[in-house]
């Protein structure tokens, strides 16, 4: 990757997979996000940078509706997956989130075998008439996960047992085994060591060929390194949101400089 | 307190230079209490341990004699001109004699015996030597001729209980002293037992009859056992699991994982909270007033008794499996969630195998709870007196049983000494079976318990 000049990676694609449409968001009384208005493009990989507690986590986990298992969140405005509000009434959460995939911060596979982790998603969407079918799919998936080679001599070993790294790239195969159009990943390399996080970053990249990646990161350099698009949130308000060489070398938004610059956050 | 001092105010003089070898008086107080509060520890452990070895000794002591019994072995000639005069072997005449009946068979085999055995004891009278057997005795006959008509006439090997005086005789409960001022007994028939012992005709020998045999009536104390108990108890056990285990462990998953937080569901909460310290004979009084007089359940009954200890275990059960359920990382919902697992999937996936050690482990606790338990029983009529072993399930669970902690009760009450050692010998029944379902629990725990 050349991480070094991110303005030479420019989007190759002009489809809209997600627009966010004056998206609000309160824990109780709790203004976490305000007016929100993004376009995520397809097989592009779109960063949100920000402060802690900026809210960038909350807006990710509105895109799955994730939030929904939180009582006191309320969510207003509209997200559009595909020109389809996620948010309308008869849309099913269940569906939407074999759709939109996730990867959370934590490492957290199943206390269950790395088949089983993987095979879980595919089984319970019935992708699989039979057994075949279904080793066929794990395989792809461990192999998108960029894991396959470390883990296909001890699938039946618990996913637990795994390194930190390796937990978290089966988490990501086991996202990606239910095919979805778009991956979220929260901070995917915090839990991390450096050699970890840059294979998941390396894996990042190739599932751009595929899929919509949003990631939610603390680390600018994470960001200029993997993303084509970048956002900056602050304070629970989207502050600027452009191609991520424009956000790091000529920002618009005095905050996102101060951000940038280390002033602030 | 002390650590507030450990920043010196501003102003004040510089902390003076001290020795690393040396304690300083600020140190020796902090090591001083430690040790202090880690001998109240260790004595409030010893206090513990020392109330447990007294209790296990003494219930021991009084109650590991009532798992032997003596036994007199006796060839009774079953007199045809007494059993069945009419020489007919006509079963409704047969069941006309009575266990009285039979008294006279035993006295005669008794008296045989000691002259077979040459034994001659002085100021015995021969409805002493008689009864030197049980009471019981009779009605075994009677069952044993009832069965086998055919033995009329003919001359059978009996092993019979011996009285409860010459029982105790042998557990040192009973002396020559003693015997000498009890109607029931006297020092001639203790020689006469001492006697059979030696000729062999009588023996101490394992009591199996105490874990099979029904209660027995108060004059009767060496024929009296845990069997109708014990099975009362199982009945009652099963119909609690089977009951409580799924009303608490769904009651819980509902709470937990899907009611919505509000103050109904806090209200049940305390309300389940407060479940748990309602006083148990409270529970009797309800299920007195609900189960039998409004359901019309019959008394005494096994399913009576385990619909009252379900209603007194599901509050230990729920806050058990709230707690487990709890206890498993919000993570794994989210992972499961994640990959688009309904909210029903991921609890039924995931979050109950890893809750379902401390959902077993509480469950059993509940149990062994409600096993112990004695007052709701009282008043719902499981004290009675019952000599017939409940019929097999589920038609048994209709049937007028006993349980394990009313039989101690029951048998407490009784004025025949022998019975202290029944009912010391049926709490350690009951503590051994306390025993072993805690250790099912900790092994279930053990065996199931997986890391994440």
């Amino acid at each position: 990757m050349n991480d070094m000049r991110p303005i030479e990676r420019m989007t190759n694609t002009e489809a809209n997979k997600i627009t966010a449409q004056d998206v609000n968001v309160f824990y109780g009384d709790t203004h976490a996000i305000k007016d929100v208005n993004v376009d995520i493009e397809d097989k592009t990989v779109t960063a949100f940078i920000g402060p802690s507690g900026c809210g960038k986590s909350t807006f990710l986990r509105c895109l799955n509706r994730m939030n929904d298992t939180i009582d006191v969140a309320r969510v207003s405005g509209k997200i559009l997956l595909d020109d389809e509000d996620i948010y309308d009434k008869a849309v099913d959460p269940v569906q939407l989130r074999a759709k939109v995939g996730m990867v959370f911060q934590k490492p957290n596979p199943f206390p269950k075998s790395i088949y089983d982790n993987v095979a879980y998603g595919p089984k319970i969407h019935g992708l699989a008439r039979n057994k075949a079918e279904l080793d066929e799919i794990v395989e792809r998936a461990l192999r998108r996960g960029a894991i396959w080679d470390e883990v296909k001599d001890r699938l039946d070993a618990p996913g637990t047992g795994l390194s930190g790294g390796q937990q978290q790239r089966l988490c990501i195969a086991r996202a990606v085994a239910t095919e979805p159009e778009v991956l979220l990943m929260d901070e995917p390399c915090s839990a991390l060591d450096p050699i970890a996080t840059a294979q998941v970053e390396e894996l990042i990249d190739e599932l751009r060929q595929n899929y919509s990646v949003v990631i939610v990161t603390h680390s600018m350099q994470q960001a200029a390194r993997v993303s084509q698009k970048t956002a900056f949130f602050h304070l629970g308000s989207l502050v600027e949101f452009g191609e991520t060489g424009t956000i790091f070398t000529n920002p618009s938004d005095p905050r996102t400089e101060s951000y940038i610059t280390g002033r602030i956050g | 307190m002390t650590d507030t001092s450990l920043t010196p105010p501003a102003g004040a003089a510089p902390r003076a230079k001290t020795s690393l070898l040396r304690e300083d008086a600020h140190t020796s107080r902090r090591n001083a209490a430690e040790k202090r509060f880690r001998m109240y520890g260790l004595i409030a452990v010893m206090c513990g341990i020392l109330a447990l070895v007294m209790l296990l000794i003494s219930i021991v002591n009084s109650g590991a004699s009532a798992f032997r019994q003596s036994y007199v072995t006796l060839d009774v000639y079953l007199d045809e001109a007494k059993l069945d005069k009419k020489g007919e072997r006509n079963l409704e005449d047969i069941k006309k004699v009575s266990t009285f009946g039979y008294s006279p068979l035993i006295k005669n085999a008794v008296l045989s015996a000691m002259e077979e055995n040459g034994i001659v004891i002085e100021g015995l009278s021969d409805k002493e030597a008689g009864a030197l057997i049980s009471k019981e005795a009779p009605a075994t006959l009677r069952y044993f001729v009832l069965d086998n008509p055919d033995a009329i006439g003919t001359t059978q090997t009996f092993t019979l209980l011996a009285n409860g005086r010459v029982d105790g005789y042998f557990k040192d409960r009973v002396t020559m002293e003693s015997a000498a001022l009890d109607k029931n007994t006297s020092p001639e028939q203790l020689m006469l037992a001492d006697a059979f012992l030696e000729a062999g005709v009588l023996e101490n020998r394992f009591n199996w009859s105490f874990l099979t045999a029904p209660d027995a009536s108060g004059q009767r104390p060496e024929a009296a056992g845990l069997g109708v108990a014990m099975l009362g108890s199982l009945y009652m056990m099963l119909i609690v699991l089977v009951c409580a285990l799924p009303i608490g462990v769904a009651a819980s998953i509902y709470l937990e994982e899907f009611a919505p937080k509000n103050w109904l569901t806090d209200l049940i909460e305390v309300n389940i909270a407060n479940l748990a310290a309602v006083p148990s004979i409270v529970f009797g009084i309800l299920g007195l007033a609900v189960f039998i007089n409004f359901a019309g359940l019959p008394q005494s009954a096994p399913i009576v008794g385990g619909l009252v200890l379900t209603l007194m275990t599901l509050p230990t059960i729920i806050i058990a499996t709230r707690a487990s359920l709890k206890a498993v990382p919000p993570s794994i919902r989210d992972a499961a969630l994640g990959v688009g697992a309904s909210k029903t999937q991921s609890v039924f996936h995931h979050v109950l195998p890893l809750a379902a050690p401390g959902i077993l482990t509480g469950t059993i606790i509940g149990l062994a709870q409600a096993l112990g338990e004695t007052a709701p029983l009282l008043l719902i009529g499981m004290v009675a007196f019952v000599r017939e072993y409940p019929g097999s399930p589920p038609d048994g669970f209709f049937d007028p049983a006993s349980a394990l902690p009313v039989q101690i009760y029951n048998w407490t009450q009784r004025s025949d000494p022998a019975f202290v050692e029944r009912a010391s010998g049926a709490i350690i029944v009951l503590l051994v079976f306390l025993l072993c379902m805690n250790a099912l629990a900790i092994f279930l725990r053990r065996r199931f318990e997986r890391r994440w």
